[in-house]
């Protein structure tokens, strides 16, 4: 009896959630690194952010496309160079402060002060001085092309037309942050107690590696759509126990691939609770180019011809991904990337042999390297070393390296070949192609080529949209087709949980953009 | 008394060079906490990220800076979790871990200690035998296999206990379960072999010849001096049960120190790593004082 009391106590006074049910649960899976919208990176992080705040636009739930958020409406300029919001009347924080024009352009151009440290500034380039700001160039923040018109009108310059500056806009690092309570805590504002929020929910607690709890946000501009009066958002990265949840009904929705246990997705993609979709994201190859053998464009090009790609989606991936030997996945806004070299052995052969290694002979042994934590990237390593050894008689070994390690030797170029992936922050092929700018510090392969980065700034420059897509086309056949420092695998598949007899609001889209405001549960 | 002291005093030195040697060896390692997939935005921004930590100074300054926080209690800012210091996520989930310890550490010692001593005394065949069984599932069966049975069978299949998260006491039950019956196992062993050694003992004759009743016997002069090599076990046991709770808080989805202490490791979360490291070593130094202590007092031997 005593031992019993002890553990009652025990458990009550580790101080944990109530034992009461929330009216939606979700799993986010890893514990959020911050939920700062201007400083988070993470999909998790970015989704707890989402419900707690609001940009100008916010994402369709059914599309992924940009709609009305705190602004109501906005005009574009003739040369697609100008944009000019109105917040909506009476928009403010959940503590009751109105949100206003001045408050945004200053959350803006807090996030482009490199101070600030935020990874994302990046999206505020297409903003004028943005780039400039960023990189140091310019050091007074007022110089952002973004200015309050009055109390509820922002005006923004944009350095270039950009077509999906829309969608940006409706982004995370573009979310107004209450002012008032940065200049109370700081950087830390994130944890004021209470938090002022601007989106359909505001934060009750926050238990590390447990919960977010939060409440509906009854001051949020469009809460007469929000139904679930309170959410309990969990943080865990163990699939398995993700499953066990959501099959006991625990969890009505989990919201990420990765805590969908790999190896059981093809099975689990049957059922009726699991969705499937085309997802903004891609696996490929990156070769360093600064090395031999790699640095010969032939050898770079005949690997590339001699991977037959539907080995790696039919055999290991199986979850319908489509094999792909470009950078962009197909349908990007609307774009059609270029095909990327074709499987062609003998073709890989003969162009080996051009390069100076007929069959194989005299080349050396090259490493493919490939993060450890997946057992499909080991699965991809063993069948890219099988069918360089059968079709163009090349030794490879397997480098497995853990995540930072990894990191770190692909940013310091010291791999052969390696793998890599990318998911696109906005529903336009340039969030993909821009990684191999020269200057990028996403490049990762030491190529560049000054014709590249014209043509990506010939297209950022073009305001037909046909005709930018034409020349990114034209820049990415150059990546893909020509120079090839990097080869596509194939496109990522979305996967997320959820029964629809449960919950309601919520559809697969490929920016994988869930807004809460139209989440609800299904009362039975 | 003296060395027990000795080993008080002993404490903060201990805590240094385990700071010292962390510190230089986390270092070593190749990747660092600002080594990420996604490039910062330009190098002015990784800059003031670095700079934010003191990134940018020397080495030996840093070590100095972080020993001169170590000495007000500070363990500095999580480098993986902006929004927390490290003493901020101890203070949330040392707590849990802890109840998880104890509260396992209760099935271990209540379960092992009463089926090991009816199993010695070999009256009841159902003891022995449950002892038997204990032992070898609890010994055989590691927690990661144990864990997701329980789960399966009694989570699942007959739905009586949830399957993870933590909380209601409920929730507690089967990761306590899990956690518990390996040690369970083998303390039952341990005063079953103990106990059957001690009753042919002199003393408990003696004690017989004395015409003391032999629950008497029993209780009084044979069960204290079993449980010597079991309670001398503790130390180790609970430096085991804390350890090897990182699974079953992995398992369970417990919100405890575990994820930690694996996860800041991969993500080079030095400061969380070092402050996970502190933090078990003076713990497992203070366990095993206490546990001294408890020998002092049950065995008149070594009593000064």
């Amino acid at each position: 009896m005593l031992a019993f009391a002890l553990i009652v106590s025990l458990v009550g006074g580790s101080g944990c959630a109530p034992a009461e049910r929330a009216d939606l649960v979700l799993h986010n899976g890893p514990e959020p690194e911050t939920i700062d919208p201007q400083i988070l990176t993470g999909q998790a992080d970015g989704r707890i952010a989402s419900a707690l705040f609001e940009g100008l636009t916010r994402f369709n739930p059914t599309n992924g496309s940009a709609m009305p958020g705190l602004a109501s409406r906005w005009a574009i300029s003739a040369d697609g160079r100008t944009y000019t919001f109105v917040l909506r009347p009476g928009v403010c924080w959940s503590t009751g402060e109105p949100i206003t024009a001045d408050e945004v352009v200053w959350s803006w151009r807090r996030a482009v002060t490199p101070a600030t440290a935020a990874d994302y500034a990046s999206q505020f380039f297409c903003v004028r001085n943005g780039r400039a700001l960023v990189n140091g160039e310019l050091r007074d923040p007022s110089l952002l092309g973004a200015e309050a018109v009055d109390a509820q009108t922002i005006r923004v310059h944009l350095e270039n037309p950009t077509p999906f500056f829309l969608e940006l806009v409706a982004s995370r690092v573009f979310f107004p942050i209450p002012r008032h309570a940065v200049a109370r805590w700081g950087d830390q504002w994130i944890r004021a107690d209470p938090l002022p929020c601007s989106g359909p929910y505001q934060l009750e607690r926050w238990r590390v590696n447990d919960r977010f709890r939060l409440r509906r946000n009854p001051r949020y501009w469009d809460a007469a759509q929000v139904t679930a009066e309170r959410i309990d958002i969990l943080s865990g990265d163990n699939p398995s126990t993700a499953l066990n949840l959501f099959l006991k009904g625990e969890v009505d929705l989990i919201s990420d691939r990765k805590i969908i246990p790999g190896e059981l997705g093809p099975e689990l993609a049957q059922r009726p609770e699991f969705h499937r979709f085309d997802y903004l994201g891609q696996d490929f190859i990156r070769f360093n180019t600064t090395r031999k053998p790699f640095h010969d464009a032939r050898v770079r090009r005949a690997v590339a011809m001699a991977l037959d790609r539907s080995r790696i989606t039919t055999r290991i991936t199986r979850l319908g991904e489509r094999p792909s030997a470009a950078v962009t996945p197909a349908g990007t806004g609307g774009y059609q990337p270029p095909s990327g070299v074709s499987w062609d052995p003998a073709a890989a052969r003969a162009l080996l042999a051009e390069a100076g290694y007929p069959g194989g002979r005299g080349f050396p042994t090259v490493e493919y390297t490939f993060n450890v934590g997946s057992r499909l990237y080991e699965q991809t390593g063993v069948e890219i070393q099988s069918m360089l050894r059968e079709h163009l008689g090349l030794r490879v070994e397997l480098r497995p390296l853990e995540w930072k390690t990894y990191l770190a030797e692909m940013s310091a170029l010291n791999y052969d070949f390696i793998r890599g992936s990318w998911v696109g922050d906005y529903d336009d092929p340039m969030t993909f192609l821009d990684c191999f700018l020269s200057d990028s510090g996403n490049n990762r392969t030491g190529w560049k080529d000054a014709r590249y980065d014209r043509l990506l700034q010939r297209a950022a420059a073009e305001g037909d949209p046909d005709r930018r897509r034409g020349i990114l086309r034209e820049a990415e056949r150059l990546l893909v087709e020509e120079a090839v420092p990097v080869t596509g695998l194939y496109s990522h598949v979305g996967l997320y949980a959820a029964d629809p007899r449960k919950v309601g609001g919520i559809w697969p889209n490929r920016m994988d953009e869930h807004p809460f405001f139209s989440m609800r549960r299904i009362r039975p | 008394m003296k060395s027990l002291w000795a080993r008080v005093a002993l404490i903060p030195v201990l805590v240094w060079a385990v700071a010292t040697l962390s510190f230089f060896l986390l270092r070593a390692v190749p990747g660092g906490p600002f080594d990420r997939e996604r490039a910062a935005a330009s190098r002015e921004v990784e800059a003031a990220l670095k700079a934010r930590y003191h990134w940018d100074e020397p080495l030996w300054r840093q070590y100095l800076r972080y020993l001169g926080n170590l000495l007000q209690g500070d363990l500095g800012p999580s480098l993986k979790y902006r929004n927390h210091s490290v003493n901020d996520l101890l203070v949330q989930t040392v707590p849990v871990s802890l109840s998880l310890g104890a509260m396992a550490f209760g099935v271990a010692m209540g379960l092992g200690i009463p089926l090991g001593t009816l199993a010695a005394l070999g009256r009841h065949r159902w003891a022995d035998q449950a002892a038997g069984l204990l032992t070898l599932v609890g010994v055989c069966i590691p927690v990661f296999v144990l864990g997701p049975f329980l789960i399966l069978v009694l989570g699942l299949w007959l739905e009586w206990l949830p399957v993870a998260l933590w909380g209601h006491w409920k929730n507690a039950v089967l990761p306590t379960l899990t956690l518990g019956l390996y040690f369970a196992a083998r303390i039952s062993r341990w005063m079953r072999e103990g106990l059957q050694e001690v009753l042919k003992s002199p003393h408990v004759q003696a004690a017989r010849a004395k015409g003391l009743s032999e629950s008497r016997v029993i209780l009084r002069h044979a069960v204290p001096v079993a449980l010597l090599p079991v309670v001398s076990y503790t130390g180790p046991m609970l430096a085991d049960l804390l350890t090897g709770s990182f699974v079953v808080e992995n398992v369970f989805q417990i919100p405890g120190t575990g994820a930690f202490f694996i996860n800041s490791f991969f993500s080079r979360d030095y400061t969380m790593m070092m402050g996970m490291v502190l933090f078990y070593s003076v713990l497992l130094q203070g366990l095993n004082l206490v546990s001294d202590l408890l020998l002092r007092w049950l065995d008149p031997r070594i009593r000064p």
